[in-house]
C-alpha cells in the first residue's frame, strides 16, 4: 500500500474512527485501525468488537493495498504535523512496518496483519429508514443523560428505540421513541415515525455507539441512515458507516412506571428555576445532592442544608394551586431534566413527596421525564 | 518517679498492656492467674495475650496451633470486638478529657499531646498522666503503660521499656545516649527487609546511623533514609493529629479452609453484611460506595468497590452491591478471606432515592427496619433472614 493523503483530511476520519479505540486493550490488534487504499480512497476501520466505525477519505493511491497500524499514535502524530501538509504512508505486507512521511518527518510504526482485524459480520438489515440530523440529535440529547451505567442491570445501559402509537386527543399517531432509564428518572421523547419504520423490532442501542453517533450527527449531512436486524444496528452518514452491536436484553415495561394520575401542577419559568436550583444545591453535600421543593400556593421554596456547610433558601413565582407539598429531589437530576426543555416554562405534575415526578416541556409535547424524589 | 526533665516533656505514647485478654480476666476474675489467650479459629493467630501466657514464649501475632505448642493449659477466648471496642471508647474518652489532641493508632493505643495543659490540669503533663493510669484501673480495670517525651518516636519507645504498668521518660539530654546502643529495629518503619539492607552496610546500632551523613543514606534508602538520620538524633516533628472522623466500616472473616464456591462464598458474606449494617447504624453513617476485599489462597488481595446511587446502612443492600462484586471473582479460584466495607460514608441523612422499576426496595428496607426493632428488644439472634441458615441438602 502507498498513499498520499492530505493532512486534515487524514486527521478528521482518524478523528472520528479512534475515539471507538479502547485506549487499554488486552487484545492487540484492537489497538490498530485498518486501513485500505482502493480506486481514489483509503478507507479506515476501528472497533471494540461491538462497535465498528467505517470512514473513507479520499486520497491519492499510489499502490492499492492493506494494513493495520496503531490507532492513537497515527492520531497523534498526525494531529501534531503542521497545516496543509501531505502525508504519504507506505507499507508492504512483508516488512510489517508502515512509513509515514510528511515534509522532512519520518516515522516508522509496527503493523499487524490485516488477516487478524476482526470482521464484524455485515448481515443483512431487515429494516431501512432515515431520519435528519437534527431529529437524531434532539432524540439522544433528550435521553442520553438518563442512561443507566449500573453493570448489573445491563438492559439499561442504553437507548431503547422502537415503534409506537402515540395519543393525541382522539387520534393516534405512529412514532419512533427513545426512552432511557436509570431507575432514578426517566426519559422519553419521540418523532413522527420515519417510512419505512414501522414494523422495526424494539432494540436497546448501547450507551458508547450513542455517545459516538452523537458525535458524528454534528458535522453530518441532512439525512441519516439508520438499519437495523434483531442483533445490529447501522447508522450511515455521508462517509461514514457505524455498525454496532445491540444489547441482548429486555427494555423494562416503562409505560407502567409513567404515572398518568399526578394531580399537583405546578408550572415555572425553565431557566430561573434551573438557575436557582443551581444555586442552591451549592450548600448541598457532594455526595448527596438533595435539594428540597416547597410548593404553597404561587411560591416554590428551594433549600438546601448541609451539617458542613450551612443552608439556602431561595423563592421563585410559580403558577401552583393545589395544597401545599414538601418534596426533594437529586438537584443534579433536576439540572439535568431541566436543560433539555428549550421551551420557557416546565410543567411538574406531582403526586406526593415519595411518588415519582412527571416533568414536562410546556411548549414540546414530544418529550416527557420522570423524576423518583429523594426522600429527605 | 524522678526525672530532671519530668516538668518538660509533653508528648506521651499511652498503651493499653494485654488489652484484649486484661478486659476478659477483668469480666471473669478467675481468669486472673491463668494464661489467657485471645484468639481464634484452628488457622488464627493471637490477637492479645496475658503477662502469664507471654511467660511461656506466647506472642501477639503468633500462630494459634503454636502458641497452644508453648503453652499447652492456656484458657482460649475467641475475641469479641464488640465489647472492647466499648472499653476502647471508655478509653478513649478519659483521654480526651485531658486533650483534645488525641491520636489513636489502634483501639488500645494513641499518642497525646499535653503542651499547655498544665493551669487547666493543675499539674505537669506527667501528674495528669499517673491520674489517666489511675483511672483506667479504678474505673476501667485494665493497666496501661505510659512513655512520655518530646516527641511521638520517642514516646513511642519509652512507652515500651517497662511494660506492663510502666511509666517512662526520655529527656532531650539523653536521648542520643539512650538511642545509640540500640537495634536499629526500634526505629518504627525499620522491617526485617531494611534491617538486612543496614547490616549489609554495618548498620547494625542507632549510633551506627548517626555516623553516616544524610546524603549517604537517602542516596540509599530514600524518604527512609532521611527518617533514619532525623530519628537517630532523636528529633521527630509529626505532631499529634487528633482522631479523624470515621472514613469506612468494614468486616472481615479468615477462613478454616480455603473456598472457592461462589455459593459458599456468599453464604460468608452475608453475615459480614449484618456486621457492618450494624456498626453502621450504631455511628449514624450511610456508605455512598461498598467495598469488597477477597484475599486468594496464595496472599494476594484484591478489593472492588461500586458506587451506589443512594447512601445506605442497610444489611440487605451493602449485599446486594456486594454480591455481583463477588460473583465476578468467584471463578474458581481459592480465597482465605473476604471482607466488605462500606466507605465514602456520610453522617447526616443523605435522602433515599426510590427506584422507579423496583418496588420492592422500599420493602426491602422496611423489613430490615422491622428486623432491627425485633433484635433491638429481643436480641440478636432473634430473627434472622433465610440466608443465614445452614444450606439444606436437596433431596
Amino acid at each position: 500500500m502507498k498513499i498520499t493523503i492530505e493532512r486534515a483530511a487524514l486527521l478528521r476520519s482518524l478523528g472520528h474512527v479512534q475515539s471507538v479505540v479502547e485506549r487499554r486493550n488486552t487484545i492487540p490488534i484492537l489497538s490498530n485501525v485498518l486501513l485500505r487504499a482502493e480506486g481514489n480512497e483509503l478507507s479506515l476501520t476501528a472497533t471494540d468488537m461491538d462497535l465498528e466505525i467505517v470512514e473513507s477519505a479520499q486520497a491519492e493511491v499510489l499502490r492499492a493495498g492493506a494494513t493495520t497500524a496503531p490507532a492513537h499514535t497515527l492520531f497523534d502524530i498526525v494531529r501534531k504535523l503542521p497545516d496543509g501538509s501531505q502525508v504519504e504512508l507506505e507499507a508492504s505486507a512483508e516488512s510489517g512496518v508502515m512509513t509515514l512521511r510528511s515534509g522532512r518527518s519520518n516515522f516508522r510504526l509496527g503493523c499487524l496483519p490485516t488477516e487478524d482485524f476482526p470482521q464484524m459480520s455485515g448481515g443483512e438489515m431487515a429494516h431501512r429508514f432515515s431520519v435528519s440530523a437534527a431529529d437524531l440529535r434532539t432524540l439522544v440529547d433528550r435521553t442520553k443523560f438518563a442512561i443507566s451505567t449500573e453493570e448489573t442491570r445491563y438492559y439499561l445501559n442504553g437507548i431503547y428505540l422502537h415503534a409506537a402509537r402515540a395519543r393525541s386527543g382522539e387520534a393516534e399517531l405512529p412514532v419512533l421513541r427513545a426512552v432511557a432509564t436509570d431507575g432514578h428518572r426517566l426519559a422519553k421523547v419521540e418523532m413522527p415515525l420515519p417510512d419505512g419504520a414501522d414494523g422495526i423490532p424494539g432494540v436497546i442501542v448501547p450507551r458508547k455507539t450513542v455517545l459516538e453517533i452523537r458525535k458524528l450527527a454534528d458535522e453530518a449531512a441532512d439525512r441519516i441512515e439508520i438499519g437495523l436486524s434483531e442483533t445490529k444496528i447501522r447508522f450511515t452518514f455521508d462517509t461514514v458507516v457505524v455498525t454496532s452491536k445491540l444489547i441482548d436484553g429486555t427494555f423494562p415495561d416503562y409505560e407502567r412506571v409513567i404515572p398518568t394520575g399526578n394531580d399537583k401542577l405546578m408550572e415555572v419559568d425553565a431557566r430561573s428555576f434551573a438557575a436557582a436550583v443551581d444555586r442552591v444545591a451549592t450548600i448541598s453535600t457532594e455526595k448527596s445532592r438533595a435539594v428540597k421543593l416547597a410548593l404553597g400556593k404561587g411560591v416554590l421554596t428551594l433549600s438546601a442544608t448541609s451539617p458542613e456547610a450551612g443552608s439556602a433558601t431561595e423563592e421563585i413565582e410559580v403558577s401552583y394551586d393545589s395544597a401545599p407539598l414538601e418534596i426533594g429531589f437529586n438537584s443534579r437530576y433536576l439540572l439535568d431534566i431541566t436543560q433539555q426543555i428549550e421551551g420557557e416554562f416546565a410543567r411538574f405534575s406531582m403526586a406526593d413527596a415519595a411518588s415519582p415526578t412527571v416533568v414536562r416541556d410546556v411548549a414540546d409535547g414530544a418529550a416527557l421525564y420522570v423524576l423518583m424524589p429523594m426522600r429527605v | 518517679m524522678r526525672h530532671p526533665e519530668l516538668d518538660d516533656l509533653a508528648i506521651a505514647h499511652v498503651d493499653c498492656d494485654a488489652f484484649y485478654a486484661s478486659v476478659e480476666k477483668r469480666d471473669n476474675p478467675k481468669l486472673a492467674d491463668k494464661p489467657v489467650i485471645v484468639g481464634g479459629g484452628r488457622r488464627g493467630v493471637v490477637a492479645a495475650c496475658c503477662y502469664v501466657a507471654r511467660l511461656y514464649g506466647v506472642r501477639s501475632a503468633m500462630p494459634m496451633f503454636k502458641a497452644l505448642e508453648f503453652c499447652p493449659d492456656a484458657v482460649v477466648i475467641p475475641p469479641d470486638m464488640r465489647k472492647y471496642a466499648a472499653v476502647g471508647r471508655q478509653v478513649r474518652g478519659m483521654m480526651t478529657a485531658l486533650t483534645p489532641l488525641v491520636e489513636p493508632i489502634s483501639i488500645d493505643e494513641a499518642f497525646l499531646d499535653l503542651s499547655g495543659t498544665e493551669r487547666l490540669l493543675g499539674g505537669s503533663p506527667a501528674r495528669s498522666l499517673v491520674r489517666l493510669v489511675r483511672r483506667l484501673e479504678q474505673e476501667l480495670g485494665i493497666t496501661a503503660s505510659i512513655g512520655l517525651s518530646y516527641n511521638k518516636f520517642l514516646a513511642k519507645i519509652a512507652s515500651d521499656l517497662d511494660k506492663p504498668r510502666g511509666f517512662r521518660a526520655i529527656g532531650r539530654a539523653e536521648a542520643e545516649s539512650f538511642l545509640a546502643p540500640q537495634p536499629v529495629s526500634l526505629i518504627w518503619g525499620v522491617g526485617k527487609a531494611l534491617e538486612r539492607r543496614l547490616e549489609i552496610e554495618g548498620i547494625e546500632t542507632i549510633g551506627d546511623i548517626r555516623e553516616r551523613d544524610e546524603h549517604w543514606l537517602v542516596s540509599r534508602f530514600g524518604a527512609m533514609g532521611r527518617r533514619l538520620h532525623r530519628f537517630a538524633r532523636g528529633q521527630d516533628d509529626r505532631r499529634v493529629e487528633p482522631d479523624e472522623a470515621t472514613k469506612s466500616v468494614s468486616a472481615e472473616t479468615t477462613f478454616n479452609r480455603d473456598l472457592t464456591d461462589a455459593e459458599e462464598l456468599a453464604r460468608r458474606l452475608w453475615p459480614l453484611c449484618e456486621t457492618v449494617a450494624r456498626r453502621m447504624k450504631a455511628g449514624g453513617h450511610h456508605g455512598h460506595s461498598v467495598v469488597l476485599k477477597l484475599k486468594t489462597a496464595d496472599f494476594h488481595l484484591l478489593t472492588r468497590s461500586r458506587r451506589l446511587d443512594t447512601a445506605t446502612q442497610l444489611a440487605e443492600e451493602i449485599y446486594r452491591a456486594a454480591l455481583p462484586l463477588l460473583e465476578k471473582e468467584a471463578d474458581g479460584r481459592a480465597f482465605r478471606l473476604i471482607g466488605v466495607g462500606c466507605t465514602d460514608l456520610d453522617d447526616g441523612a443523605p435522602g433515599r432515592l426510590g427506584d422507579l422499576l423496583d418496588a420492592e426496595r422500599d420493602r426491602r428496607a422496611r423489613v430490615e427496619h422491622a428486623m432491627d426493632a425485633i433484635r433491638a428488644r429481643q436480641g440478636e439472634a432473634a430473627i434472622v433472614k433465610g440466608r443465614s441458615l445452614p444450606p439444606t441438602k436437596p433431596r
